[in-house]
């Protein structure tokens, strides 16, 4: 099982203190943060891509590849890639590039984007969302699987005798999870190409997370890529840890309070109950995440969101510290004495290499 | 098979006259599945998912139930010339399709009979916006009516016999399930 962290980006004051990092600052914090999951050995680490205020992840592939030259083994990817706004074929390009310099290390979370006024920025409208994904990522599938394309769509100028540069790696390209809160389509969508499919789960509650991987579970298998418990799952959580619970409630309640998204609204106690929020000792965080499996079944990765709503840098590293080296090791071992055999890890570079050179030609 | 009754209080005080009122429509309607949801309980849960955009297990069970139901029985005070802000703040998390072609009988509750226009001006556009459909009868209570009886008592049956028939008309209602696929791939594949 693949354990890491997913970042939104964003610039947020700090509430106790009412210091707002500038953009220069929270970018080399991503840096710095990405640096540290590879240190106490996580596996993943993700980056949001938004192209407004207040956030700061608007050229993914640039931070990706800055990130993938200062680390060895960490897996880069992001959470989410705007397949609506984006041209399919740059996603192609820019990625299988970041493939190449990262030795592998990249897979990619489709997104579609919830916020109205960006799509008319890039030419598109947030009605057409799925009808945008679904078309986008039918293009960027092929530009990635076939060497020379001819295409013609609704979204973007048809294509003629068009080859996508460079190929992937290995002609192998990056495994793709498709993300929705609550979109059915676009569970349908990544069980119909066998891709991964990741379930925000931290905004929404547990019933809805377990009904749309169910429906990605079933159609999976209804589309011949293996029995519903082989599809690949991902899931996000949000954590805040302290030796002592206590402690971590007390000092997370103010950034949660004054937290982008849900702040001023629900208490914290109400939110750690209706979502997957914790905020408490790595026992309980261990226990909590452990019992995800309950509602979803086996799954393939798990991401936090540890570095938002203004939280300091200093904070943020103490959090990887104590996810690596008290948390995630034991979920590793937990989690892998549960998961029967059959149940497949989550593909990577290596794994789909190895795979096909599995079979001879 | 039993038709599902959902009444929407939004009075605010205990006892509330709204909610008074609300039973008595309920009770002339004679439907026998009957689920009062007293939007006092739920209103951090309201302004929650107003913030949040999702709905708490509390609220959502609340908004299920209108998705669900049969017919609506929708009662609020009237506050500042219109609905109050919290049966506004409900109606505005309830999802946009919940209403379509479901009868409902608005009423309201205020302190004098100058009001009674509200229902008309604020509350009828509100419910026809949502595609519900309203009975004739608005059913406007101010405290003069309480102490004439007949006269209240003669607009809620007529208001109830409405709904009624308005139910009977139509098959029982199930609610869409929001999960659930209704396209194949290749449908949106093609555009």
């Amino acid at each position: 099982m693949q354990f890491g962290i997913f970042t939104v980006g964003d610039v947020t004051p700090d509430p106790t203190n009412g210091r707002t990092p500038t953009e220069h600052e929270r970018i080399q914090a991503m840096v710095t943060i990405a640096r540290k999951a590879e240190e106490v050995g996580l596996d993943v680490f993700a980056t949001g891509e938004h192209h407004n205020e207040p956030f700061v992840p608007s050229s993914p592939t640039t931070m990706l590849g800055y990130i993938a030259a200062q680390t060895d083994r960490l897996l880069l990817s992001t959470a989410t890639t705007l397949i609506t706004t984006n041209d399919p074929v740059k996603i192609a390009e820019d990625y299988a590039m970041l493939q190449h310099l990262s030795g592998g290390r990249v897979d990619l979370m489709m997104g579609r984007g919830n916020t109205g006024p960006v799509y008319p920025w890039f030419g598109k409208d947030i009605r057409a969302g799925i009808p945008l994904a679904i078309e986008n990522y039918a293009l960027l599938h092929r530009l990635w699987r076939e060497h020379t394309v001819d295409w013609s769509g609704k979204f973007r100028t048809p294509l003629q005798s068009f080859t996508s540069t460079p190929r992937p790696l290995d002609d192998i390209p990056p495994f793709v999870w498709h993300g929705s809160i609550r979109s059915p389509e676009i569970a349908e969508q990544a069980a119909y190409y066998g891709d991964g499919f990741f379930a925000n789960h931290i905004f929404w509650p547990a019933s809805h997370t377990q009904r749309m991987v169910g429906l990605y579970r079933e159609r999976f298998a209804h589309y011949g890529h293996g029995d519903p418990d082989q599809a690949i799952v991902g899931l996000g959580g949000q954590v805040f840890m302290r030796k002592n619970s206590q402690d971590a409630v007390t000092e997370f309640r103010p950034y949660f309070d004054n937290a982008p998204v849900y702040g001023h609204g629900p208490s914290l106690e109400d939110f750690t109950r209706e979502t997957p929020l914790t905020v408490g000792s790595p026992q309980q965080v261990i226990d909590r995440t452990l019992g995800f499996r309950e509602y979803v079944g086996d799954y393939q990765r798990q991401l936090f969101l540890v570095d938002h709503a203004g939280l300091p840098l200093k904070t943020v590293l103490e959090q990887l510290d104590i996810l690596g080296e008290e948390v995630v090791p034991v979920l590793r071992k937990e989690f892998a004495a549960l998961k029967p055999a059959h149940v497949p890890d989550a593909p990577t570079h290596a794994s789909m290499l190895a795979a096909r050179q599995e079979v001879p030609a | 098979m039993t038709r599902k009754l959902v009444v929407i209080s939004a009075g605010l005080s205990t006892p509330s006259s709204t909610r008074l009122l609300a039973d008595r429509l309920a009770e002339a309607s004679g439907m026998a599945d009957v689920r009062v949801v007293e939007l006092r309980d739920l209103a951090h849960e309201i302004t929650d998912n107003l913030l949040t955009g999702f709905a708490p297990a509390k609220l959502q069970d609340a908004l299920d139930a209108v998705a669900g139901a049969d017919a609506l029985i929708a009662v609020t005070p009237i506050f500042t010339g219109s609905y109050s802000g919290l049966f506004k703040s409900f109606f505005d998390v309830v999802d946009k399709d919940a209403l379509v072609d479901k009868p409902v009988l608005i009423a309201a509750t205020g302190g004098t009979a100058r009001h009674s226009l509200a229902l008309e001006h604020a509350v009828r556009p509100m419910f026809a916006y949502l595609r519900a459909v309203v009975v004739p009868t608005a059913v406007y209570a101010a405290t003069d009516d309480w102490a004439d009886e007949g006269a209240l008592r003669s607009r809620i049956d007529r208001a109830a016999a409405e709904l009624v028939r308005e139910v009977s008309r139509r098959d029982p209602v199930t609610a869409a399930d929001p999960f659930a696929l209704t396209t194949t791939f290749e449908d949106l594949l093609s555009g």
